[in-house]
């Protein structure tokens, strides 16, 4: 298959600090952990590839494959754009049974035609699915053919659902990019002030709560890769001074190639949070002066942040009274964990608890630093346990992304949506201020005093909240009085999820072989042999293991 | 009579159509304790997840094979086996439900023979209710997959019944299609059991995804018809039938137990419910409740009302055949006009939908014909918003997916009073068009070159 190579490739991604920790044999397969059949949630690389080139707006994003693929998905995301509705469109070849039997191409071809003609984009993005990568249709070709014979970029991007998760498509579509797009046009002129932002999907239009700020500055957004962005700009992006990459490690191998083919700097940052946002910014005109902006840049930052700064702070000084005392309990993925920690402790919350799961070793280390060494991280709560959480009163509210909402609420506890679906935005200094705003309707409703009185006929305390706490007391208090329990639920705790290996096995191992290294522990046990995210837990296990009694030659 | 054309498009754009393997996986939550289970990448999946939570705004329990490349091209056994197991382990459901997908069904997968395979391999999932449905994504649409699913349920968990075995005349089966909505058949039960009858839904969506709060947390369904209620429906008196998708169901319901059935095309509009409310009456025996005399007067009344706003609409309407052919029919009844009518797949009653065209295609055709014929209503699901702002015209969400507007699950159109209830939004709809964009002015009236213009609007 003709991404295989694309794939190896991007697994190779020396700037992706996990990747960067594995070793040569581990890098070769990649991260994508296998999923496990009727235990996997997420997206696949199609809808990755799709989330991330979507908000590129003047498009026609076209998918080759059967319904399923687009007639189920389409216009679901809540990127904004400033002009060209063309990308919420949807365009698919809508592949039928003699298309499999036949083959797509034509169709595909006659499909690229079609929009050429009555939608005239400047470029057409097609996308690969899993059923016609299966047949064998090479959209390579039919792209290339198309691009000749209509005069107008054709971008195939190979990233077939079934070829790994969601973060895999984000990486595939930026290779599609970079192969294809970016580099192909020259801007009509340049400032010393044109950066790139990388990552970054204006979700909710929420980079218009920081453009503002940058425009003020005489900073130019040469290209947002991908909201609200064109493809012309795309096309010139490799003429920009500096980039920012913003959403994680999404599009990291955008950043570090342009980096390495075209010398753009970039770093990596956030916007969610006041510091946050004000880091960047320096680091903005820290690297344009850098590259060649005069000096007076900075001292017209440290103006704008300073001014930002102070009108922040006294909105936020109305909301402490409000949340003292109030905590927060944080389900989300990933590097969003510690910006929004990092916000939310501005406003005087505090914090009970984070997940982790998606979140590298360095993630980790940033929430420790920031929510001292006790935070409770969540490496894998049970909806069950989840409420359990909430309902001991460690927590006043959950944020979470869409799919844990209905723990929350249907526990008749306040919840904020903070993933892609929702509907504020809560960038830079004003999207701190709309997300506190949002809290503290949340927090105070008077609806939830009415949905938590149980009803009249029914007896108060035997509802089923009450009903689960119990049984899990009940749970918890028969294995605690059984010993041979509370060792059988200690070494049940799960240790690496993408393999799922639990303490019992790794401690096993560690005696058995005598194990000092995690590698050693991989070997056996086969743990940390996916994301590698558990390196850091296992390290602890055998950091608390007792001084090696030396083994004896087995 | 109409005819019936399919578009010669090779893209289709702004899709209609969704598809089987998910109409089939919702088919599945209609059941208690279910666990369905698409057959392909996770993607699948997860597309499908992610419309219904927008759609419901409640979890949705759906898993997948999780098929890999490498498992795609090798054949997927292992991944089916493995996720049943996982599914049977942890969440301790009642059933799987399995779709295969495009994905397996290029590959080819034999997934009964899979399960024979898991069956012996595995003594506990011996008897465990598995059904499975093979609906291809490059085939058909999402109304089939719920037909072929609920076909394959009746088939394989109902219990055969020997001729002869007296039947309980008190008990009904409802096969009620998925263009019905669980508010729908909350609506439905309360009827039927005024009559004295007690139904059992097949599927039974009301108990399942309505909204309420569940008792305990469960990974799966929360609510729904039970795989024993299922097993003892032929004992059942009668089958009701709604939507001629079901006649599949009712008939292989028939076949296995001797039930007859009674198929309801329409449950939408006056006529189709008297016809429904005399049925209750006759086969149980009681005279029709004050209640639905009462409720019948309420809808001739509403009809009265609202016809004059209804009364000449020309409407454009976006919808799977058995919805499309439902309302299009009673508001054809109501005086209006069906000026264009898109759907997503074949049926036996599109060539009577009250039209001279249906079209299988999509809604860039909707948007265009709707343009071309100057329809001033839009009726269609939620993503019909992008054609409604762009034609300016008012626009009513129906069916499947409805993700930009709350309550999409108590949305009622069966019974005399959802009929009146339907009928009174939709002419508010268009008097609140009307007020807030066709306000007379000094020039309406004018003559022009080419004659009398505009029709003035009615203010009653």
């Amino acid at each position: 298959m003709s991404s295989l190579s694309t794939i190896q490739d991007v697994f190779n991604e020396p700037g992706c600090g996990k990747n960067a920790n594995k070793t040569e044999a581990e890098r070769k397969k990649g991260c994508t952990k296998q999923l496990q059949p009727g235990g996997a949630a997420g997206g696949c690389a199609f809808d990755g590839a799709k989330i991330a080139l979507q908000p590129f707006t003047d498009v026609a994003h076209l998918v080759h494959g059967p319904i399923a693929c687009e007639g189920n998905s389409w216009d679901n995301r809540g990127s904004a754009s400033s002009g060209s509705d063309l990308w919420r469109r949807s365009f698919t070849t809508d592949m039928n049974e003699t298309d499999i039997v036949f083959g797509g191409e034509k169709r595909l071809y006659k499909a690229i035609k079609e929009v050429i003609e009555k939608y005239d984009p400047p470029a057409i993005f097609v996308y690969q699915t899993c059923v016609p990568a299966m047949i064998g249709d090479d959209i390579n070709a039919v792209c290339r053919a198309a691009a000749t014979k209509f005069g107008k970029p054709v971008i195939p991007v190979n990233s077939p659902g079934f070829v790994g998760p969601k973060n895999l498509g984000n990486k595939l579509a930026g290779e599609a990019l970079l192969e294809h797009v970016i580099g192909t046009e020259e801007p009509d002129y340049t400032t010393p002030y044109d950066i790139n932002i990388i990552g970054e999907y204006n979700l909710s239009g929420e980079f218009w709560q920081i453009k503002p700020l940058l425009d003020e500055l005489g900073i130019r957004i040469l290209s947002c890769i991908s909201g609200d962005g064109k493809y012309r700009e795309l096309a010139y992006s490799h003429r920009a001074k500096a980039a920012m990459m913003v959403c994680s490690k999404a599009m990291i191998n955008v950043a570090r190639k342009m980096e390495e083919r075209y010398g753009i700097p970039y770093f990596e940052g956030s916007f969610y949070g006041i510091q946050d946002s004000s880091d960047s910014l320096r680091e903005i005109a820290r690297m344009l002066i850098e590259r060649g902006a005069p000096a007076e840049l900075m001292d017209r930052t440290e103006a704008v942040i300073a001014r930002e700064e102070a009108q922040a702070w006294a909105a936020i000084e109305r909301f402490k009274p409000r949340f003292r005392d109030k905590k927060v309990l944080l389900i989300t993925g990933g590097v969003k964990s510690w910006s929004v920690v990092a916000a939310l402790q501005e406003a005087g919350l505090e914090i009970v608890g984070t997940s982790v799961k998606k979140s590298t070793k360095e993630d980790k280390e940033r929430i420790k630093e920031l929510m001292g060494q006790d935070a409770h991280m969540i490496e894998d709560m049970t909806p069950r346990e989840m409420y359990k959480m909430l309902k001991d009163a460690r927590a006043d509210i959950m944020l979470s992304g869409g799919k844990s909402q209905f723990v929350a609420l249907k526990a008749a506890m306040p919840w904020l949506d903070i993933n892609q679906e929702r509907c504020h935005g809560y960038m830079g200094y004003i999207g701190m201020i709309k997300l506190m705003e949002e809290i503290e309707k949340a927090l105070y409703n008077p609806m939830w005093a009415q949905l938590r009185k149980p009803a009249p006929w029914d007896d108060a305390g035997v509802n089923w909240q009450a009903k689960a706490m119990a049984q899990m007391d009940a749970q918890a208090a028969e294995i605690a009085a059984d010993p041979v329990r509370v060792e059988e639920t200690r070494r049940a705790r799960k240790i690496c999820f993408c393999k799922t290996v639990d303490l019992g096995t790794i401690e096993d191992a560690i005696a058995a072989h005598g194990l000092s290294t995690v590698d050693g522990v991989k070997e056996h046990t086969n743990a940390s042999g996916g994301c590698g995210a558990c390196k850091g837990r296992i390290e602890d296990i055998l950091a608390a293991q007792p001084a090696p009694v030396l083994q004896v030659a087995e | 009579m109409a005819i019936v054309t399919t578009s010669k498009k090779a893209c289709s754009v702004n899709p209609l159509k969704m598809s089987q393997p998910i109409g089939g996986s919702f088919a599945f939550m209609g059941l208690r304790g279910a666990m369905p289970l698409l057959h392909g990448s996770q993607g699948c999946t997860s597309f499908g997840l992610t419309l219904f939570v927008r759609h419901f705004k409640e979890a949705v329990p759906m898993q997948t094979t999780a098929m890999s490349e490498v498992a795609t091209v090798l054949g997927g056994y292992e991944n089916v086996e493995q996720a049943i197991l996982n599914i049977y382990n942890r969440t301790k459901p009642e059933i799987i439900g399995i779709n295969s997908t495009g994905v397996t069904e290029t590959k080819g997968d034999d997934v009964e023979g899979f399960i024979r395979l898991i069956r012996q391999k595995h003594p506990q999932l011996e008897k465990f209710p598995l059904v499975y449905v093979s609906t291809p994504d490059f085939k058909d649409a999402f109304q089939d997959g719920w037909e072929k699913t609920v076909a394959r349920i009746v088939e394989v968990l109902v219990d055969h019944v020997e001729a002869g075995t007296a039947r309980d005349p008190v008990r009904v089966n409802v096969l009620p299609g998925c263009h019905l909505t669980p508010g729908d058949l909350d609506e439905l039960r309360t009827i039927i059991e005024d009559f004295g009858l007690k139904p059992s839904f097949l599927p039974d969506l009301a108990g399942s995804i309505d909204g309420h709060i569940p008792d305990e947390f469960t990974p799966t369904t929360i609510g729904g018809i039970g795989v024993d209620e299922i097993a003892t429906m032929g004992q059942a008196g009668w089958t009701i039938a709604i939507g001629a998708q079901m006649k599949r169901a009712a008939e292989a319901m028939e076949r296995k137990t001797g039930v007859p059935f009674r198929l309801f095309e329409r449950l939408c509009g006056l006529i189709p419910n008297d016809e429904f409310i005399s049925f209750l009456s006759e086969i149980s025996g009681r005279p029709v409740p004050v209640k639905y005399r009462r409720q019948r007067g309420q809808l001739a009344d509403a009809m009265l009302d609202t016809h004059f706003h209804i009364g000449g609409r020309k409407l454009a309407i976006g919808a799977e055949p058995d919805l499309l052919f439902d309302l299009s029919s009673m508001l054809h009844e109501m005086g209006a006009e069906l000026a264009v009518a898109v759907t997503t797949t074949v049926s036996p009653v599109l060539e009577r939908v009250k039209t001279r065209e249906v079209l299988i295609g999509d809604l860039e055709d909707l948007e265009e014909l709707a343009k071309a014929r100057d329809c001033d209503l839009l009726i269609t699901h939620s993503h019909g918003r992008q054609a409604a702002s762009r034609l300016k015209i008012p626009f009513y969400r129906v069916g499947f997916p409805m993700f930009d507007r709350l309550g999409a699950g108590h949305q009622m159109s069966v019974g005399y009073r959802g009929t009146r209830d339907l009928i009174f939004d939709l002419a508010n709809l268009v008097v609140g068009d009307r007020e807030a964009n066709h306000q007379p002015t000094p020039d309406t009236w004018r003559t022009t070159d080419v004659g009398l213009q505009v029709v003035p609007p009615q203010l009653h």
